[in-house]
């Protein structure tokens, strides 16, 4: 398949259209991923995740830069929110990363939601499959930490990192606990703000407080950095270099991409049994009928359901 | 199917008056589009390699600083270069009605000037998106 050898081949033309073959689910795109998924497997993934403002796409721009300087080459996926009321978004990641554009060793792609419930779709993860396969030894995924995607990001992520600033008034009642459950590493960012030492010890404390810490190897550090000064940004890729190592000397990197895998295979199966019964009961043409009568007292959901899938998945 | 419109909004060249730019970013996104905001002071190369690698199906700039005539058609011929042979390239900002006829023999589609309602740039859009 011509556009697959030309990804392979290092084309970022063909790269781009592969990408959005993909997201635009167009005839060709389940063969493009059946061909370039062998070839997948290969780059350090790592989920960038926090509250609006930390300053997450400035860091993700100075960490590549760094990376850059180690000759590595890297991907970066930015997800914005879609509008659930236009279908519309503003894509700004980019704009903060405006020196990587002309460095043909990084490639960005902007992404929109676009529906999806956990801010991190499936086709996120395709998407970081196909540069992966491109070639990129570090795939970022930078997303905005709200509603699920701070959790969704784990399942996507060898490495999640999530970037924090402190003076966010009541700073870890403001944070979700599911932030600090799935953080592999935390950053302060603008660090040379009021309230670093305070945030730095509720980290420690709520770490302190994880029943599993003594089951784990991995203690998550707190790093500090200044992302648009480009302070602390060697100490933190230091950090996440070191804990790629630890995964793969501990077996956790296997144990981690294989419940991944699990995972993806799981919602696959879900989405595309929900589209054969979506499928097969419009064109039945009873539905309207169904939901009626389950509005009606008549029958009860549960039931209706229950039929449904007899009549078309036995 | 999920297809959007995917617009690269740039400012090519040094222009710091961005306010145009961000009023017609968020019209397209209240319209569907998703639309990808570069900033300011863009190089024409920087601007083409965007567009190519967010694969956008437009790229819109916006300029004031009366660089268009050299700036716009270096754009559209490195898109060329890249092989991105169907991006719609629209123009708007203070650009004299007597450069509009050479801004489009070099491939400007269209050029909207101050006063244009952004839906008249929507429609545009909608209607000319290959």
């Amino acid at each position: 398949m011509r556009i697959v050898e030309e990804v392979l081949a290092g084309s970022r033309l063909a790269l781009s259209r592969a990408i959005t073959a993909v997201e635009n689910e167009y005839d060709e795109a389940v063969e493009i991923m059946q061909k370039l998924y062998p070839h997948t497997g290969r780059a350090h993934v790592i989920g960038i995740t926090g509250p609006p403002g930390a300053g997450k796409s400035t860091l993700t721009d100075k960490l590549a830069k760094e990376y850059r300087r180690r000759g590595k080459t890297v991907g970066i996926v930015a997800v914005d929110p879609t509008s659930p009321f236009t279908g519309g978004a503003i894509l700004g990641d980019r704009i903060r990363m405006n020196e990587l554009t002309l460095d043909e060793g990084v490639f960005i792609r902007s992404m929109g939601t676009r529906g999806s419930l956990g801010g991190l779709s499936r086709k996120t993860m395709e998407v970081v499959k196909i540069l992966d396969a491109s070639g990129k030894d570090v795939i970022f995924i930078e997303t905005v930490g709200v509603g699920q995607s701070e959790v969704d990001i784990v399942k996507a992520a060898d490495t999640t990192l999530v970037v924090l600033v402190p003076g966010l008034g009541d700073d870890i009642q403001a944070i979700k606990a599911g932030i600090l459950e799935i953080g592999d590493i935390f950053d302060i960012n603008k660090a040379d703000r009021e309230g670093v030492e305070r945030l730095n010890i509720e980290l420690e404390m709520m770490l302190d407080l994880n029943p599993d810490k003594d089951k784990m190897d991995w203690r998550p550090p707190i790093k500090r950095t200044v992302a648009h000064l480009n302070e602390g940004v060697t100490e933190l890729v230091e950090a996440l270099e070191e804990h790629i190592a630890y995964l793969t000397t501990s077996g956790m990197l296997e144990r981690r991409r294989l419940e991944r895998t699990r995972n993806e295979l799981l919602t696959m199966l879900d989405e595309q049994i929900g589209r054969y019964v979506l499928k097969k009961i419009t064109e039945s043409g009873d539905f309207d009928a169904l939901v009626n009568s389950v509005q009606q007292r008549e029958r009860d959901p549960y039931d209706v359901v229950n039929g449904i899938l007899r009549r078309f998945l036995s | 199917m999920e297809k959007r419109i995917r617009v690269l909004v740039a400012k090519p060249g040094l222009d710091g008056h961005d306010r145009g730019a961000k009023v017609v970013a968020r019209a397209l996104r209240d319209a569907g589009f998703e639309v990808i905001y570069t900033g300011l002071r863009q190089t024409p190369e920087q601007i083409a390699e965007a567009a190519l690698q967010e694969d956008v199906n437009v790229v819109a700039m916006s300029l004031l600083s009366g660089a268009h005539n050299t700036l716009f058609p270096r754009v559209i011929e490195l898109l060329k270069e890249k092989g991105l042979n169907d991006v719609l390239v629209i123009g708007g900002g203070v650009i004299p009605d007597d450069d509009i006829p050479g801004l489009k023999e070099a491939g400007c589609a269209e050029i909207f000037t101050p006063g244009t309602p952004t839906s008249k740039i929507i429609d545009f859009i909608k209607a000319n998106v290959k």
